[in-house]
């Protein structure tokens, strides 16, 4: 995913969804085209609990020396992975397979969801379907429908800059492959959103459109407290462990957008330095062939600067499509937690001005009615709800963070580690010294110092 | 008529010089034929003649640099840096070393010193000195010639000019050069008292003017060639190098925002929070060290430079040897019609068309007492444009011979 022009994808031709084989009827591996770059979903759940969980985030351990766990919070959080890991796992879902397709009207990707599952709620213990970013979109709308109190993860931005980015280039598409498969593995991993009744179908079917229309006119049970919260009441108090978690994420946003922009503001100078550095480096090839016996050593030093330069233009790409989405995705996520909390909020101060009502009535005095009550459970199923979702994300963030900050750090070293070799490998070459009498000009690089 | 050229090629050795930066205790100097012959393998022909110091063994440098102020030319107020040179004799049995003179000079003085050393030793590169003021330069470095850090690398440019100098077989028995070592009051005047402004001014003149040789040397042209590719593939390269610097200073500069925002994102969080510290910290650190690193770059610069002016050098030389051939070459143009001028009127044939066998047509021969005394004159002049012919050759071959010429010559060889 390096160098290089952006690529764009091989196409299929004109197919639409419909056109496609059911992957279990006839030999699901033909369809598996280019396939090589994907890991099985088993190797993809266990990566995230990988060796690194075991070392703590304190300055920057290498990777390889594994500093036992001392502090109780982390065994803590180990024993907590332990009940989602393991044997209780029972769901595994993959994205991969990006594939163009053109059509009359309109040119589109789509991407492979291979799901796996032991579950009931599935009729088959694996299937295969094809989906495009409209109907992630609209998976997320249906959750978000359906699943008020819970936090649901963000998609990958939808608009892009039409002029900018090339929607149907490798990196693009890869990138974007790569955030949707985070988007369906966050809801896989969730004990509620995974039992999603539209989740479900949105892995399983094979028509999804048909279902689509279908689910206009339906009317989800668990909906309707969505449909009555009106709004427009005020709140008096907010608890305050929902006000932290208001501010924390407030903070959070903030200090990502920052490092969004120091990012890429990094790399704005590194290319910039880059077209530099691919300027000096043909300067010592032009002294070289005025040269004799410096020739070869001057050749060298170019040579040297030109793996330099091509080090550094992996670290730039590795950064841009490695690490910036991942802030990116970790604003929008917690925008829409913080809609979430809104919606809180408003379940909260409606509760509560019903209950003031009835105080102000003063007829129902013993008995409180149906409504209220009906009011203060939504409140609270809402408030444990969200809690519990709240603790899962710190923790699910925790480790998304160590892992790109440490990817960033490994980057960065394999980077001056390229260069340190390039440089070496020339040291023989300039130390080599002309005969006695020889040539005035003693080449002594300082670097070698 | 002609003297033997020295055989100087087989005892000089160019100074292997340390890395700069490294010289804080200087470099020995082999002066005088016994330290030259204890270096060489070859030992002294017996050729050289004796040197002026008395000196056997010297070691020379430039330890300090200090500010100063005075009055100036024009009486007024000036802020100067000034150099201390210290001068050691090393004995030869147990190698300790004395201290002998020590004193200091400003940059002037030894802007001074190579200009009379160009002037009375034209065949010979001259050794460079460190920049007058600081070129190719990237942003943060400051063009000021005050900066301590450039002052530090002037330092070592000058300590490293002095050495080379030290090192010239031919320059370093300069009577001039060792007073510049020895005397602190009054050089100056010593020095503009031999008169080499005058000189140079002519020199410089002729140096100028373009002027074509009918048989150049081509040696020379080729040497000429490859100092002028040489300076302007140098010249590139600093201009290069300097944007280089600058880029990368940014991409270091940038990565310390980091630290203040790591900073801030580890106070809201609990487990993170130490680790997101530690790595703000890093962060900072990683941003200051580049200033380091491109101070110890601006060393690998300054080596540049001094074979960018080394170049120039080399082609001034050339330059002069073009000059010097074209001065030759009329010499002889001028000395050959004065000949046949004189045969003309020996034997009264006018092959060539002149003014005074015109008049000599219209009004009458001379006679024949006139025509004596004008080939007398013709003689004289004669002689002495022979006698300069000779001293021309003389020159020449001094140039083509000066010893590190030779090696820069023999150099040359091989690239074609």
């Amino acid at each position: 995913m390096s160098g290089g022009p952006p690529k764009g994808l091989p196409s299929t031709g004109p197919h639409s969804l419909l056109d496609m084989p059911h992957p279990l009827a006839g030999s699901s591996s033909e369809e598996a085209v280019g396939g090589d770059s994907t890991p099985s979903p088993d190797l993809l759940m266990a990566r995230s609990f990988g060796d690194k969980d075991l070392i703590l985030p304190n300055g920057g351990t290498p990777a390889g020396t594994s500093s036992p766990a001392s502090s109780s919070s982390l065994l803590n959080r180990l024993q907590l992975d332990d009940d989602i890991d393991g044997e209780t796992r029972d769901l595994f879902v993959t994205v991969d397979d990006p594939k163009k397709h053109v059509c009359t009207m309109e040119t589109y990707i789509t991407y492979r969801i291979t799901t796996k599952s032991t579950r009931v709620e599935f009729d088959l213990p694996e299937y295969s379907v094809r989906r495009r970013y409209q109907d992630f979109d609209w998976l997320r709308n249906k959750l978000e429908e359906s699943q008020p109190t819970h936090l649901i993860p963000p998609l990958p931005e939808k608009f892009v800059v039409k002029g900018v980015v090339d929607r149907f280039s490798e990196e693009f598409v890869e990138t974007r492959r790569k955030a949707l498969d985070k988007f369906l593995k966050r809801i896989t991993d969730h004990p509620v959103l995974s039992f999603n009744e539209h989740f479900n179908v949105f892995l399983t079917a094979k028509d999804l459109n048909a279902y689509k229309r279908q689910g206009m006119a339906l009317l989800s049970r668990v909906g309707e407290s969505v449909k009555h919260v009106t709004g427009g009441y005020k709140l008096r108090s907010r608890p305050l462990e929902f006000a932290a978690i208001g501010d924390y994420l407030d903070t959070f946003a903030l200090k990502l957008g920052t490092i969004d922009r120091i990012a890429q503001r990094i790399i704005k100078e590194e290319i910039e330095y880059l077209v530099e550095l691919r300027e000096y480096g043909p300067v010592y090839s032009t002294w070289s062939a005025l040269e004799g016996e410096l020739a070869e050593p001057l050749e060298g030093v170019s040579a040297c600067i030109g793996n330099c330069s091509t080090a550094l233009e992996e670290l730039t790409d590795d950064m841009t499509e490695d690490f910036l989405p991942v802030l990116r995705e970790y604003i929008l996520y917690s925008d829409s937690m913080k809609s979430v909390l809104k919606k809180r909020d408003q379940v909260q101060a409606e509760y509560e001005a019903k209950l003031e009502a009835v105080a102000l009535r003063k007829e129902d005095r013993p008995k409180v009615p149906a409504d209220v009550e009906k009011c203060q459970d939504r409140m609270e199923c809402f408030n444990a709800d969200l809690k519990a979702d709240m603790e899962r994300w710190q923790s699910n963030k925790r480790q998304d963070f160590r892992q790109l900050l440490m990817g960033m750090a490994d980057k960065n070293i394999q980077y001056y580690e390229k260069c340190l070799m390039a440089w070496e490998s020339i040291i023989p070459l300039l130390q080599e010294k002309p005969e006695a009498n020889g040539s005035p000009l003693v080449f002594i690089p300082w670097w070698s110092l | 008529m002609e003297q033997a050229p020295p055989d100087l090629e087989r005892q000089w050795q160019p100074a292997p010089l340390e890395p700069l930066g490294h010289t804080d205790a200087g470099l020995q100097a082999a002066v005088g034929e016994e330290a030259e012959g204890s270096r060489d393998e070859v030992p002294g022909d017996g050729t050289m003649t004796e040197n002026n110091f008395g000196l056997k063994k010297i070691e020379i440098s430039v330890s300090e640099a200090e500010k100063r102020t005075g009055r100036n030319a024009m009486n007024m107020q000036e802020t100067y840096t000034a150099y201390l040179i210290e001068t050691r004799s090393v004995e030869h049995t147990d190698g300790q070393s004395v201290l002998t003179d020590s004193l200091w000079r400003r940059y002037s003085e030894f802007e001074l010193l190579r200009n009379y050393l160009l002037v009375y030793y034209p065949h010979i590169v001259v050794p460079p000195l460190p920049e007058k003021r600081a070129e190719f330069v990237w942003h943060k470095l400051s063009a000021d010639n005050m900066d301590p850090d450039f002052v530090e690398r002037r330092r070592i440019g000058l300590e490293n000019f002095l050495l080379r100098v030290a090192s010239h077989p031919i320059l370093c028995r300069d009577k001039i050069f060792y007073l510049f070592l020895t005397q602190e009051g009054n050089w100056k005047e010593t020095v503009n008292e031999t008169g080499f402004q005058l000189k140079a001014d002519s020199r410089l003149k002729a140096l100028n003017a373009t002027f074509r040789v009918k048989n150049p040397d081509k040696r020379f042209t080729e040497l000429k060639h490859y100092s002028d590719e040489l300076q302007s593939v140098i010249s590139h390269l600093l201009r290069v190098r300097a944007r280089v610097a600058d880029r990368l200073y940014g991409v270091y500069k940038v990565h310390g925002n980091y630290g203040r925002v790591f900073s801030e994102w580890s106070a809201i969080e609990k487990e993170m929070g130490d680790g997101l510290q530690s790595a703000g910290h890093h962060m900072d650190v990683y941003a200051s060290s580049i200033d380091d690193i491109l101070e110890d770059e601006e060393h690998y610069a300054d080596q540049l430079k001094e074979y960018l002016f080394y170049a120039e050098a080399l082609r001034a030389v050339c330059r002069k040897h073009e000059l010097m051939q074209y001065d030759l070459e009329m010499a002889a143009q001028d000395l050959a019609s004065k000949k046949q001028q004189c045969e003309e009127l020996a034997t009264g044939t006018v092959r060539t068309f002149s003014l005074k066998g015109m008049t000599t047509k219209l009004f009458g021969q001379e006679t024949p007492e006139q025509r004596e005394a004008r080939i007398k004159v013709l003689e004289e002049q004669i002689n002495e444009g022979e006698q300069q012919l000779k001293s021309k050759n003389l020159e020449g071959r001094e140039f083509k011979f000066g010893p590190m010429l030779r090696n820069a010559l023999a150099r040359c060889n091989p690239v074609k």
